[in-house]
């Protein structure tokens, strides 16, 4: 069956600095895949030209079949793809419901129906903040809202920008086991990860990303049993 | 007593309604788009006229045809506003805030000639609004009732714009644009349906404020500077992207009119002034206006490094400055005089080119300071029967001074901000000179300000004008490469670094915009006496946009540039009025049509074309 999500020899540039040489990549229906590597080394890039953010200067990205490098962010998204960036950007101005109101879009076969209540059982502590304004949450809180903003949307694939960056150890906890009930929910998710223990305790695959290559695209137990992989691209 | 000052808190809440329609969609438009929309009072004078037209075509009498005219007109500027939005801005939304300014101020242009060859010349009347044609008697005063139900527009239009940004999606997507326009559309909302409408709502606010303004008063073809000024003073006051503090804004500055008339009818602008200038002293950002988001260093592109002329560069211009001064052995006196007056243009370009450039302000009133040196010139002239030598010398301070005030607020914004308020100011400066008859003559200006004997001629005259001109301007440029110069860029380039390492950055712009007014006001002195008279438009807003477009068309990265840009935007304009009747029309064209097609200027325009030619790939 092919993947959901097909990379195959992306570039992308800043001005003059090259960011990404040459990505290959796939996810699978149903799959987490971990993106691993040091800062800098180009995973939110990757994420950024799949969603359209940034313009990739060559290679084709597929989803479902269909080519969508050099559409525009709004046209990915309505096909199906859920961005979740690193920093968060919830709009801080308007209240919980209004930020799952900017990503609520019609219901989509194959993919999972989300509302608001059913987003509240899966992150309870949103429940009880529904009129606070964004800007008024936690770290955490925040991070909760953003990925339920782009559930609203009811994507097919999501793409989850560092998840666990910046959250007190109890939150990343709560965040692994709310991937996990989103994979069983049937959803493909990509994620971005320095946390070799939390990205091991959600993805299927991993692949380890180093100055803008590919170095590694294997099983999460490959990467788990390979110590010298592991001490050359993600250590510190 | 009490009833006169009853009635005239509200006229002034009468007026304030429709200053506030126009000021909430400008800031609406702005908080999504981050465009700065300079035709919104020409979006109000079309409200104005189309409204006259309709509402005579329905039948001014029955309350439909009234009713139905006043909202189809208003409808019809919404539209106006869609179009203009997709065949211009749409292109514009990444080139730099100056030009998206510039191409704004290019459908002023148009726009003023579109009305002039529709609707005349002529003041047109509206007729009174049906039902609202008698008046209430308050205490022991008559006031019409019409005014009455302006009053209630405005809490009326606040709480309908409440309802629409709280109450339904559209307005909530609006909100969330405002703040991250990028997010919003990763989440699916296709942006340019959201900035289209968002374009054409607030087209449709202002042309319901100008169609409401028709049994008030006359509709003028210079409604429409005279509203934009008076709404980014209210914007500005109120606070950018607050539709609540506009209107509060509204209420206070139409209030204050309607008492200043009243009291002291000669200054009602500097009235004005003072309490703009408490507001933005007590809450630089307006009554209810936050701190703008930190635009991203490097966001704006990197400016170009200005280096000190080639001894290549120094020999032309050494060149040309002797065919200049040359020129009186060749041509005719018609063509000196239009010499003598691009050698002026040259240093009023230059002059702006200090804050524009290195200092990284955008002015749009830059004309005050030319217009002020040119009015201390004259005043001296007439007022104190000084003879040219210490008039020429005097009038740059009034300039200097101005300079020094008007500045001393303006550096305290950034960006936009900035430039609205250098308009206002402008725009006061013009309107003292407007409305001071008994001191500058009014619109007829101040006559027979003519050079002392031994200048009358006009070669002699070119060659002062020559001497004085070229060697403020090399001053000028000294400026950029002395220890103030490289601090200023400092400051342009990274306040906060530059405030790390020790530099005032407010006091250093403050210097130099202070520095650029006094040069201009030499610039408008020697105008003055070429002229030999001096008249209200020298400090007019298309003034002030003809420095800005000689500095533009020169190219705002380069030195000799702005020197360049006003021999050739002046040489152009000249002939363009010669040309045509509706030579406004065309120049609005023309600048339209440079930005949209060179989005980044000419030089960048050339530059990216040069970087692409060099990386050897055609296809991108």
């Amino acid at each position: 069956m092919e993947p959901l999500l097909d990379i195959s020899g992306l570039d992308a540039r800043y001005g003059q600095a090259q960011i990404l040489r040459g990505i290959s990549l796939s996810v699978g229906r149903g799959e987490v895949l971990a993106l691993m590597g040091r800062n800098g080394a180009g995973k939110s890039t990757t994420m950024k030209a799949v969603m359209g953010l940034v313009p990739p200067s060559g290679g084709t990205i597929r989803f479902d079949g269909r080519r969508i490098d050099g559409r525009e962010a709004f046209e990915i998204a309505r096909l199906g793809i859920g961005y979740v960036p690193e920093d968060r950007r919830v709009f801080s101005e308007l209240t919980v419901m209004e930020n799952l109101s900017v990503g609520q879009r019609p219901p989509r076969q194959g993919a999972p129906h989300w509302t608001p209540e059913r987003l509240f059982a899966l992150f309870p502590n949103l429940a009880a903040m529904r009129d606070r304004p964004g800007g008024a949450m936690s770290g955490g809180e925040q991070q909760m809202l953003t990925i339920a903003r782009t559930l609203m949307g009811n994507p097919r694939l999501l793409l989850l920008d560092e998840p666990s960056e910046g959250l007190a150890p109890v939150i990343v906890q709560a965040m692994a086991r709310t991937i996990l009930a989103l994979k069983g929910e049937g959803l493909s998710i990509l994620l971005s990860e320095q946390n070799l223990h939390f990205a091991g305790s959600v993805a299927d695959r991993a692949a380890i990303i180093e100055k803008g290559e590919i170095r590694f695209d294997g099983t999460m137990a490959a990467l788990k049993a390979d110590a010298a992989l592991r001490a050359q691209y993600l250590s510190v | 007593m009490l009833d006169l000052i009853l009635t005239q808190m509200l006229n002034g809440m009468a007026s304030a309604s429709s200053l506030f329609l126009v000021a909430s969609g400008l800031s609406i438009i702005f908080g999504v788009t981050r465009i700065v929309n300079f035709a919104h009072g020409s979006l109000y004078m079309l409200g104005a006229y189309l409204a006259v037209t309709l509402v005579g075509a329905f039948g001014p009498a029955s309350p439909l045809g009234f009713w139905g005219g006043i909202l189809l007109a208003a409808f019809l500027v919404g539209l106006i506003g869609i179009v203009i939005e997709v065949v211009i801005l749409r292109r514009i939304y990444q080139a730099p805030e100056l030009f998206q300014l510039l191409a704004t101020f290019g459908v002023v242009l148009m726009v003023q000639d579109i009305a002039l060859a529709v609707w005349g010349p002529e003041d047109r009347l509206g007729p009174r609004a049906p039902g609202f044609k008698s008046f209430v008697m308050i205490l022991d005063s008559r006031f019409p009732s019409y005014e009455l139900f302006l009053i209630a527009v405005g809490p009326l239009v606040l709480g309908l714009l409440w309802f629409l940004f709280r109450r339904t999606r559209w307005g909530t997507l609006v909100r969330a644009a405002t703040q991250d326009r990028e997010m919003v559309g990763a989440l699916g909302v296709d942006q340019r349906l959201l900035f289209t409408s968002v374009f054409g709502f607030g087209a449709a606010l202002a042309g319901l404020g100008g169609a409401l303004q028709l049994p008030r008063e006359a509709v003028t073809l210079h409604m429409d500077l005279s509203t934009i000024a008076e709404v980014f003073v209210v914007v500005v006051v109120g606070g950018l992207g607050s539709v609540g503090g506009a209107y509060l804004a509204a209420v206070l500055i139409g209030v204050l009119h309607a008492f200043g008339i009243l009291i002291f009818p000669k200054i009602t602008l500097v009235l004005v002034f003072l309490v703009m200038a408490v507001v933005l002293i007590v809450k630089p950002y307006g009554l209810m206006g936050r701190k703008p988001a930190a635009t991203l260093p490097g966001a704006a592109g990197i400016e170009p490094l200005l280096t000190p002329a080639t001894p290549g560069a120094k020999l032309a211009g050494l060149a040309a400055l002797l065919l200049l001064a040359a020129a009186p052995l060749a041509v005719s006196d018609a063509w000196l005089l239009t010499l003598t007056e691009l050698v002026i243009f040259a240093l009023f370009a230059a002059s702006l080119h200090v804050m524009m450039g290195p200092g990284g302000m955008a002015s749009f009133g830059h004309a005050a300071y030319f217009g002020l040196g040119a009015y201390g010139a004259a005043l001296a002239v007439k007022w104190l029967g000084a003879p040219m030598e210490p008039a020429l010398l005097l009038a740059p301070f009034l300039a200097g001074i101005a300079g020094i005030v008007f500045g001393w607020f303006c550096v305290r914004l950034s960006g936009v901000y900035m430039a609205m308020l250098t308009l206002a100011f402008a725009q006061i400066a013009w309107a003292t000179a407007f409305q001071w008859v008994e001191l500058t003559g009014g619109d007829n200006g101040i006559l027979g300000v003519w050079p002392s004997a031994w200048a009358v001629p006009k070669a002699v005259f070119f060659y002062l004008t020559l001497a004085i001109c070229a060697a403020s301007v090399l001053l000028l440029r000294r400026l950029v490469f002395s220890p103030l110069g490289y601090a200023l860029r400092a400051g342009r380039d990274s306040p906060l670094r530059a405030e790390a390492i020790g530099i005032d950055v407010m006091r250093v712009q403050w210097a130099a915009f202070a520095i650029a007014a006094f040069a201009a006001g030499i610039a408008g002195a020697l105008f003055a006496f070429s002229k030999g008279s001096v008249f209200p438009t020298y400090l007019a807003i298309p003034r002030s946009v003809d420095a800005l477009l000689m500095v533009l068309l020169g190219g705002v990265q380069t030195v000799s540039g702005p020197v360049v840009g006003a021999f050739a935007y002046i040489g152009l304009s000249e002939q363009l009025v010669k040309l045509t009747p509706y030579w406004r029309f065309t120049l609005g064209l023309a600048i339209v049509l440079l930005v949209s097609l060179f989005p980044r200027g000419l030089v960048g325009g050339f530059l990216a074309w040069r970087d692409r030619r060099d990386a050897g790939d055609p296809a991108r």
